[in-house]
């Protein structure tokens, strides 16, 4: 369960104001808004990786408003995967449990699972120069999975991936979280892909968020699909310079 | 017409030819390329070999370039030392009074070098003030420890109780000015704001995303650096070390004022050029050169081969 009630976080000069929302255990949640609206403030403050100027933040019933983020036992999937460069797949995998102490037995145990799940075990052993968009998410995603954490809090995980990929993704995503029953934050601006995923809808407007009815969400697609798919566009776009 | 005056202006648009620009920024360029392989060309071709391995035979010679071997190593490892937490801390945090410190830090760079030397001698000869609780502490620790009394005379500077106290620990006092310790010192105090800057670029590019996913997976904030960022920084790292050496290799200002120029005792390669000179026995000072010469060239080429081009040195 994500509970976040009457957040207040500044980053700089941008500042959101009694944010409230909840997210039942092993529901998978879409936080949808414009950009610059604070979406990946909001997700980032859950981490941990925000400071909290009042408010609580609570997951699985425990309060953690002020945490440390290696204490709160969220996976973390940021927008470009931010792969650590300097290890194999597999080492990035193995990151968080190696962190835990598991022993070796089962490490490889667990990465051979998460690969077989997320469909990357020819990728084990190559570093990850020269992965696709694609491979980069499934890979980010598995780190994040890898020490079974309860909650799982994407950063529009596929706005930088071309159609067919984010089809793909799409799936697995859903999937993965029918299988995991981990509780999911997913943050886009891309309507679709909430349509598609998320059994519950939030939307983010003039700072603050609106719990979305399947009815709602489906006339705020109406409304501002064509313009959100524009935009959506755009962003693909950036993104991929940003990554070129 | 209309297309008539469309075909005059394409034709005027035709004309306007690009080999004047080409033409004008390749002879700046070459003369400025030219000037340098010139200049290494004369150098290396003014003496005979012969000259060259005769000024190597000389010990003081030898001396200069195991002194200035022996003093770049440990400086670069000590610039890189400092230079990986200043680095670290000016990047990813802020803090009060941060471009005050931004500002101290680029003060070697732009000082210039003689006026540096000069502070250190000077910092160096400071009069220690007596303040005699200090006095009765430190005579009563290194009177239980080594049964002899320190304390800090009438008069006394840094650089004396320095003296005083390697005395004491080591049974041979020996100092920091004019002695091969500030050799040392002079090449850091430039050297190591050069890494700095270095580092500090490095971890901007890295950026803070990396340590925070390291965060989210349950690291602690040094797990995280040492882990996920230290790794990446090895491209900056070895950029930060070889500008570093090659910085401390062709010190000379503040080693003249703060170390002097000692045969035998404080000369290091820049020196030796320095003294060769001023005797007019210029093979010397040529062969010396030429060591630094080969050396700059050397960490160039492995500057290249990692690719370090980038990172803006």
């Amino acid at each position: 369960m994500i509970s976040v009630n009457k957040l207040c976080v500044q980053v700089g000069d941008f500042k959101l104001n009694e944010i409230s929302f909840e997210v039942p255990e092993g529901h998978y949640a879409v936080l949808m808004g414009k950009t610059g609206s604070g979406k990946t403030t909001i997700l980032e403050t859950i981490c941990g990786l925000k400071k909290v100027l009042s408010g609580t933040i609570q997951l699985n019933g425990k309060f953690v408003t002020h945490a440390k983020p290696a204490e709160r036992e969220i996976g973390y999937v940021p927008q470009d995967g931010v792969l650590f460069h300097t290890m194999t797949v597999r080492d990035n995998l193995a990151f968080s449990l190696e962190l835990r102490k598991w022993n070796k037995q089962q490490i490889d145990d667990r990465v051979d699972e998460l690969a077989s799940l997320l469909g990357i075990t020819g990728l084990l052993d190559r570093t990850p120069y020269g992965l696709s968009g694609g491979e980069t998410q499934r890979v980010s995603l598995g780190r994040a999975l890898a020490a079974k954490p309860a909650i799982l809090c994407l950063d529009e995980p596929l706005s930088a991936l071309d159609e067919g990929t984010r089809d793909e993704m799409c799936v697995l995503l859903r999937d993965v979280q029918r299988m995991t029953r981990v509780t999911t934050l997913h943050i886009t601006h891309n309507v679709s892909e909430s349509d598609r995923l998320g059994d519950m809808k939030f939307q983010i407007v003039e700072g603050a968020v609106q719990r979305l009815s399947s009815k709602t969400a489906g006339e705020f697609a109406n409304l501002t699909g064509q313009k959100s798919q524009e935009t959506g566009a755009t962003s693909e776009k950036s993104a991929k310079m940003k990554a070129e | 017409m209309t297309e008539q005056t469309t075909a005059v202006h394409a034709n005027t648009l035709k004309s306007r030819s690009d080999i004047p620009f080409y033409t004008i920024f390749i002879i700046i360029s070459s003369i400025y390329v030219l000037l340098i392989v010139a200049m290494l060309a004369a150098e290396t071709t003014y003496t005979t070999p012969d000259h060259i391995w005769g000024a190597f035979a000389k010990p003081e010679i030898r001396y200069a370039i195991w002194l200035s071997l022996v003093s770049c190593a440990i400086t670069t490892v000590l610039s890189l030392w400092v230079s990986v937490p200043i680095g670290y801390l000016m990047s990813r945090h802020d803090f009060r009074g941060k471009t005050l410190v931004d500002a101290i830090l680029d003060i070697p760079i732009v000082l210039p070098p003689l006026v540096i030397g000069l502070c250190l001698l000077i910092m160096f000869q400071v009069e220690v003030p007596q303040i005699e609780w200090v006095n009765n502490l430190l005579k009563s620790i290194s009177g239980a420890l080594f049964g002899k009394e320190l304390f800090v005379a009438q008069g006394d500077s840094v650089d004396d109780m320095i003296r005083k106290t390697t005395g004491l620990l080591f049974g041979k006092p020996f100092g920091v000015t004019y002695e091969i310790p500030s050799v040392i010192l002079a090449q850091f105090m430039v050297a190591c704001a050069f890494a700095v800057r270095t580092m500090r670029v490095t971890f901007d590019q890295i950026g803070p995303r990396y340590e925070q996913v390291a965060l989210t997976l349950g690291c602690n904030r040094g797990q995280a650096f040492w882990r996920v960022v230290f790794p990446q920084a090895y491209r900056g790292l070895l950029a930060a070390g070889t500008l570093a050496w090659a910085r401390s290799l062709g010190e000379f200002g503040p080693i003249l004022i703060f170390s002097g120029a000692t045969r035998m005792k404080t000369e290091v390669l820049p020196t030796t050029v320095f003294l060769e000179l001023t005797v007019g026995n210029i093979e010397g000072a040529v062969a010396a050169s030429l060591i630094m010469v080969v050396s700059a060239m050397f960490v160039l080429v492995i500057a290249r081969m990692f690719g370090l081009t980038r990172t803006g040195i």
